[in-house]
């Protein structure tokens, strides 16, 4: 296996070192290093060094939808995104509700070589949230899921959520709650407020979200369990998860790149590209939501990544799917809201995009630091690069990026998994050969 | 202006011209050959993916007067039920070189996406877009409320009118309405005052920031007499819903009952009473308010047949509609 030696990176955006990677590991820290034989030397001046990144929430849409992504194309798109390891949300057709199903995605994940991918299983049958899927199959087979999430559907019968809760304790797993009440949100169209209210498109109000987060940390406190808070995105979800959190709760929450750069105000254009559950907020919501990821209420940034084919968006909004990529932009607008507008540094940004998405998900190889003898998932980004996104170069197949014409901020330069460069120059590599 | 598409961003200028327009093409329906040459030779497509026939034959009428051919495309299977995408359906009408769309739909903001795509390059008429716009039916209650002001300020002529000064109470199911939206953006930019009256359950969350008052009392709304009371059409499934608890409380609180209508005449008030059609006499309006003489709903539906053919002589004649009023010269429109 080659042996990389990264020159004059910043880690964590802080001092500047060398790094040598070499049979999968990081050999190395320090400055002035002399590159052994055969060693292939990336010039990292000016690049910002990142433990590789850690999406908690991505669709990877496979097995039944590979017209919209295969875990090939979605796990090329995450490395270029800068990712080692991502979370394959359970809604795939059949449902990853057994344990042949998250044994399947694991193993596609590893043969595709581009990063780790860890399943989530569903937490109950087929997402109907009638009755319990069978969980320990899942945490006990070759996949080894750690994650359970209903997610695109909420678990909304408060004793199978409390069940679930409980259940998973028994091998130290989390349920991920995409907090949706389903009644007060039927046929939800949009965030219910101004917007709403003048385009005439039923709306989603911000209480059935907090009502189930309300619920959920409380069931989490009574039955001592860990929680975990899909893609929150009001301000009140952000006040009772923040006061949760001072009570002692085990509640970990989640916010997605769209939610802290994009408002309802977008709906204006009825652009189905903006429809997505749960729905842009208002500037307000925005504002809560960065100050939260700042002050550590939020603790992990989750791209909700979900491709669509272009059939399913170029539509009547009311009849459009639910759902933007996110997995090539997450990092540049995570530097847009909030490293340029000084609410975090670097070495927080390697916190919420790995180390606590990780730990979270009990991914014990992931998310560590840059230190020597830990796997080398880095990624190289260049903070001072600007990118106009164009979803039709993009390695998803998803092309339902709400970026579309917008100049970001950032770039990735390189992507190491496990010692191997997946991402190099800018451009895809080559999987990870031991992978 | 290329489309007509809402009144929210339809400047006050525009409404004018489209209404004083309105009033020359009214003289086109008083000859005994209603018809003028200004649109042969131009298609128009009635594209309606939900059953309306009135606002359709009001289209139809207007567009045939102006001799332009009509075609009636009943699009029931649109994506939203899995049928055709209106892509499709948009990309067959440009292939059949259509001048003029006409678009009701069920899906709020569709209208737009039509005239947004690429998929159709015709002028795209909103006839209504789930609970989103219906700017035709705004155009006709504003050009039956200047005829209304003119009758009781003793005006000659309405050209040029506008609402200044007039206030409108609407009633009934905001929420789910499109018309209520678009007369009260159409109203208010031609200077009227709109009251909207309503249950608070059928009042959108998100109201506050709307120009307009809002009050939850009909008898209160009629204190003092407005210029005119608009009933919105409320359909029964909405009980079934929990937005009100039965039809019978609904008239009686939010209806334009016998006695709201003597209480008028006993004020002595000019008030016109309106109502879009189609009306469910005995929930929102009683018969002894419909039939009544302060009634305009004929009116309306005349009035409909006037706007439609202005909205679709200006936009396929391709006037600057944003230009000051100046409606198309008489001696040009009427041979």
């Amino acid at each position: 296996m080659t042996s990389y030696l990264i020159q004059g990176a910043r880690l964590l955006g802080e001092q500047t070192a060398d790094i040598l990677v070499d049979e999968g590991l990081i050999r190395r820290v320090g400055t002035d290093l002399a590159a052994p034989d055969g060693a292939r030397v990336v010039d990292a001046a000016g690049l910002v060094a990142l433990p590789g990144l850690v999406d908690i929430h991505t669709h990877l849409r496979e097995p039944g939808r590979e017209d919209a992504e295969t875990v090939e194309t979605g796990t090329r798109a995450a490395a270029l995104g800068g990712y080692t390891a991502v979370f394959a949300m359970a809604n795939s057709d059949p449902v990853a509700d057994t344990a042949g199903v998250v044994e399947q995605v694991h193993e596609l994940g590893r043969s595709a070589g581009w990063v780790d991918v860890r399943p989530v299983g569903a937490v109950t049958v087929g997402l109907r949230g009638e009755r319990l899927s069978e969980i320990k199959a899942m945490a006990d087979s070759r996949a080894g899921v750690r994650m359970f999430s209903d997610d695109g559907m909420c678990v909304h019968d408060p004793v199978l959520m409390r069940r679930a809760l409980e259940y998973v304790k028994g091998f130290d797993g989390v349920v991920a709650q995409h907090a949706q009440e389903p009644r007060l949100t039927e046929g939800a169209q949009m965030n219910e407020g101004t917007v709403s209210a003048e385009l005439g498109l039923t709306g989603w109000p911000a209480v059935a979200e907090e009502a189930v987060i309300a619920r959920d940390v409380l069931l989490a406190e009574h039955v001592g369990s860990r929680v975990h808070i899909c893609h929150l995105s009001t301000r009140g979800s952000v006040d009772i998860v923040r006061w949760a959190k001072q009570r002692g709760i085990d509640v970990t929450a989640e916010a997605t790149p769209h939610h802290l750069l994009l408002t309802d105000e977008r709906v204006r254009s009825f652009d189905p590209v903006y429809k997505v559950n749960p729905p842009l907020r208002t500037d307000e919501d925005v504002r809560a939501l960065r100050e939260a990821v700042a002050d550590g209420t939020i603790d992990v940034i989750g791209t909700d990544h979900a491709p669509h084919p272009a059939e399913d968006k170029e539509c009547e909004w009311s009849c459009a799917a639910n759902g933007m990529t996110g997995l090539e932009t997450a990092l540049s607008v995570v530097q847009h809201t909030l490293v340029d507008t000084g609410l975090l540094t670097w070495r927080d940004v390697a916190r919420i995009t790995s180390a606590t998405p990780a730990r979270i998900g009990r991914l014990g190889t992931q998310g560590r630091p840059l230190a020597e003898g830990e796997p080398a998932n880095i990624v190289l980004w260049d903070p001072a690069a600007t990118t106009v996104v164009d979803p039709a170069r993009h390695a998803s197949k998803g092309r339902n990026s709400p970026y579309r014409g917008m100049e970001l901020p950032g770039a990735v330069r390189a992507t190491f998994f496990r010692g191997h460069p997946t991402v190099l120059d800018g451009a895809l590599n080559t999987p990870s050969p031991d992978a | 202006m290329r489309h007509l598409l809402s009144t929210r961003d339809l400047s006050y200028d525009a409404a004018l011209t489209i209404l004083d327009t309105a009033d020359q093409m009214a003289e086109v329906g008083h000859r005994s050959v209603k018809k003028l040459p200004a649109l042969r030779g131009r298609t128009v497509v009635n594209l309606f993916f939900e059953d309306s026939t009135r606002t359709r034959i009001s289209f139809e009428t207007a567009a045939k007067r102006l001799s332009a051919d009509v075609i009636n495309f009943s699009a029931k299977g649109s994506s939203v039920s899995k049928g055709e995408s209106l892509k499709d359906t948009a990309q067959t009408l440009a292939a059949m070189s259509a001048d003029a769309v006409v678009i009701r739909h069920s899906a709020s903001g569709s209208p737009q996406q039509l005239a947004e795509s690429d998929w159709i390059d015709a002028a795209v008429v909103n006839a209504g877009d789930g609970t989103h716009e219906h700017p035709t039916q705004a155009l006709l209650d504003a050009m039956t409320l200047r005829q209304h002001r003119a009758r009781t300020e003793g005006r000659e002529s309405t050209r040029g009118l506008d609402l200044e000064g007039m206030h409108v109470v609407i009633v009934g199911d905001v929420l789910h309405s499109r018309v209520a939206r678009s007369d009260l953006w159409l109203f208010t930019t031609l200077g009227a005052r709109v009251t909207f009256v309503a249950p608070p359950t059928l009042l959108p969350v998100g109201i506050a920031g709307w120009p307009c008052e809002v009050l939850y009392s009909l008898d209160q709304a009629l204190e003092p007499a407005p210029d005119a009371v608009m009933m919105l059409r409320v359909q029964r499934e909405r009980m079934h819903a929990a937005f009100f608890p039965t039809a019978h409380e609904y008239a009686r609180e939010w209806g334009l009952t016998p006695e709201r209508v003597a209480a008028l005449d006993a004020a002595g008030a000019s008030t016109a009473i309106m109502h879009p059609g189609p009306m469910n006499r005995g929930l929102e309006i009683s018969s002894a308010a419909a039939d009544s003489p302060r009634s305009t709903v004929l009116d309306q539906v005349r009035n409909g047949v006037s706007v439609r053919m202005s909205v679709l002589y200006l936009l396929l004649s391709g006037d600057d509609l944003d230009a000051p009023s100046t409606p198309a010269s008489p001696g040009a429109l009427i041979p």
